[in-house]
């Protein structure tokens, strides 16, 4: 678009440099109480994240993937500091949440965008409202001009959309609002939470194709939460896999796509549907359900799904290591450390 | 959506489009039902308000040899009272005292209840427990029974009825508004006006309050109704209005022994009372659809 957009877009400034990630991770940690009985005491926990670690550089698209209730969208909204975090740091470019940096401040470098397009957009609010109303929070100038530059931006016409409620607007032009709300706070890195999910296939690939453009003009960093990993593929430079809230797998896209070292992550890609008829699914990749997070099994949290399980994986959790043949790639699994005391450590393993 | 919206020659809007609060009016005005409705609430109101200019008959003034004259009397348009006192005025001037008493604790319980119910809504934990919980003793009494224990303890008096009927009316608006408050909470475009970083009191203002008022203020005004019947319940026992006062819920209670007698007269305060409940319940009505962008 014109220059005028860059103009106007004003993120925070860059402090550490490009070799400082734009958001660091460590051990974050969140646990929900179940409550009950009469007096409501805690029961038990759910351990919906438990030391979740990463790190994501600047201008990268970070994909999480990882199947229902692995804790995808409990981190993304620990990020935000939308529900609070038990434990773990947050480093935003160098500054940690709580020390250096307020979360209203952090707020304004980290957006995010929801599955459900109507439902985070409220109902009696105009989409200029709606988006404007960020920007006015944060008190940038001009939050009305702000707002119908983006959502010109996101390919909705301001003098046509903007009066209108969010029930006159499709699916796809919802979402082009949800993109131009979180956008309107100039952030830097922005959190989509299956932004493309509910969108059918031909408005997805435009949605996807408009976020792509955005994240090159505007120098964004993307956290992009799916459970459809051709989207994820298509999209992400790294790849971070999920069970029950750990990291199992991270890696950048071509190093996962051509070797998935974790068993779970190979059983993930199983899952995918084959596009070749001749090459269908034939075998259940995974059977059974997740355990339950509330009473997760000891050691390898996988152990108890996973084909290759032995003792050390009933009690030992494994550690998140870079491949010896590759660093970039890291796993979190007995087989790949020679030390694990795993009879198959160091093997190649067929899948 | 229609074809000539999708077509890209569509002119831009010459001005900026109405304002929600222009729209809500202007769809109010195409509602026939609910604009006499308002009508016949604003006459009444009218009329109540400037009742001493409007040249009716003293309301206190009786009559031993006219009492319990039929509706078309000469001199008397809706006849007379037990004690020969003019109908037409006392129902004018009743109007005075019962809607003022039917209206003034419904809207400041209205105020309170929803101030509270939406702080425990939207806050939830230990000040949601302490606000509910406070309020569930008072749902332990019946309403008629609360009106009567506070205002036998404030004594009788219009202002101690108002007190006692705020204090009635306050807890199931603060249920209904806590109820729907803790229903937008959980939506998603709270979470995405907090992700912006805005303080609770500015998510509140701007995206909580217009969306639980509506239903709050329906419920309230069918309140209204209940109101006028419990202020005349107080008033039959001495501790809210006072006779002569002329006020309908009183008027329907000292008539009531002339229901053999004259029964189309003794009907008339109730007539009232019926009127008006039904035009503040109609109102309300078309208040909420009005309200309601999506239609």
């Amino acid at each position: 678009m014109s220059a005028t957009d860059v103009e106007t877009y004003e993120p925070l400034p860059d402090t550490g440099g490009p070799a400082q990630p734009l958001l660091m991770v460590r051990n974050l940690r969140k646990y929900f109480p179940v409550r009950g009985g009469i007096l409501g005491r805690t029961q038990a926990m759910v351990q919906a994240v438990d030391g979740v670690s990463f790190e994501v550089k600047k201008g990268e698209t970070l994909g999480i993937v990882g199947e229902s209730g692995c804790g995808k969208s409990t981190t993304a909204k620990l990020l935000i500091g939308l529900t609070p975090k038990d434990e773990g740091e947050i480093i935003f470019d160098g500054i940690d949440l709580g020390e250096g940096l307020s979360l209203k401040q952090l707020r304004k470098g980290v957006q995010m965008v929801f599955q459900d397009s109507y439902a985070t957009l409220n109902p009696r609010m105009t989409i200029e409202a709606s988006v404007a109303f960020g920007a006015r929070v944060q008190g940038l100038d001009d939050p009305e001009g702000r707002a119908r530059r983006l959502m010109e931006r996101v390919g909705l016409d301001p003098n046509r959309f903007a009066h209108r409620y969010p029930h006159e607007l499709s699916g796809g032009q919802r979402q082009r609002v949800n993109i131009a709300r979180a956008l309107a706070m100039s952030p830097r890195l922005v959190v989509l939470d299956e932004a493309v999910s509910a969108l059918d296939k031909s408005v997805e690939a435009q949605v996807l194709n408009l976020l792509s453009d955005l994240r090159r003009e505007f120098g964004l960093t993307y956290i992009f939460i799916s459970h459809d990993l051709n989207v994820v593929r298509y999209i992400s430079d790294r790849i971070l896999v999920m069970y029950l809230g750990e990291v199992v797998e991270v890696a950048p896209v071509d190093s996962i796509w051509a070797e998935q070292a974790h068993p779970y992550t190979r059983s993930l890609f199983s899952a995918m549907p084959a596009m070749d008829p001749d090459h269908r699914t034939k075998e259940p990749p995974l059977s059974g359900d997740p355990p339950n997070p509330i009473n997760p099994p000891s050691g390898c949290r996988f152990h108890t799904r996973c084909r290759f399980a032995s003792e050390v994986c009933k009690t030992t959790p494994p550690r998140l290591a870079g491949l010896a043949r590759n660093a970039q790639h890291l796993v979190a699994c007995h087989l790949h450390d020679a030390a694990s005391g795993h009879p198959k450590a160091g093997q190649e393993v067929a899948a | 959506m229609t074809l000539v919206e999708t077509t890209a020659v569509e002119p831009a809007p010459a001005q900026k489009p109405q304002g929600y609060w222009a729209g809500v009016g202007a769809r109010l005005v195409r509602d026939p039902l609910t604009m006499i409705c308002a009508g016949v609430v604003l006459a009444l109101i009218l009329a109540a308000v400037f009742a001493p200019w409007l040249g009716l008959a003293d309301p206190y003034k009786g009559s031993m040899i006219a009492r319990l004259k039929p509706i078309g009397t000469t001199g008397h348009l809706l006849g007379t009272d037990e004690q020969g006192r003019d109908m037409f005025a006392r129902l004018i001037y009743g109007g005075r005292l019962t809607l003022f008493i039917g209206l003034m604790p419904v809207v400041l319980a209205f105020f309170i209840g929803s101030a509270l119910g939406i702080v425990a809504g939207f806050v939830g934990g230990l000040t949601n427990t302490i606000i509910m919980r406070t309020v569930d003793v008072f749902f332990a009494f019946p309403s008629v029974l609360l009106a009567i224990a506070i205002s036998g303890a404030l004594g009788a008096g219009i202002v101690n009825s108002l007190v006692s009927l705020t204090i009635v009316f306050i807890p199931p608006i603060t249920r209904v508004a806590e109820a729907v408050t803790s229903g937008v909470r959980a939506l998603d475009y709270i979470d995405a006006a907090r992700a912006t970083g805005a303080s609770a009191l500015t998510v509140i203002r701007v995206h909580v309050i217009g969306n639980v008022l509506s239903p709050i203020f329906v419920y309230a005004t069918s309140l209204t109704s209940v109101c006028m019947i419990l202020a005349a319940g107080l008033s039959f026992l001495g501790i809210g209005v006072r006779p002569p006062e002329p006020e309908w819920g009183l008027m329907l209670n000292t008539l009531r022994s002339a229901i053999y007698i004259n029964p189309w007269l003794s009907a008339l305060p109730g007539m009232m009372i019926f009127v008006t409940s039904l035009c503040l319940n109609l109102l309300s009505d078309g208040l909420r659809s009005a309200m309601n962008v999506r239609d």
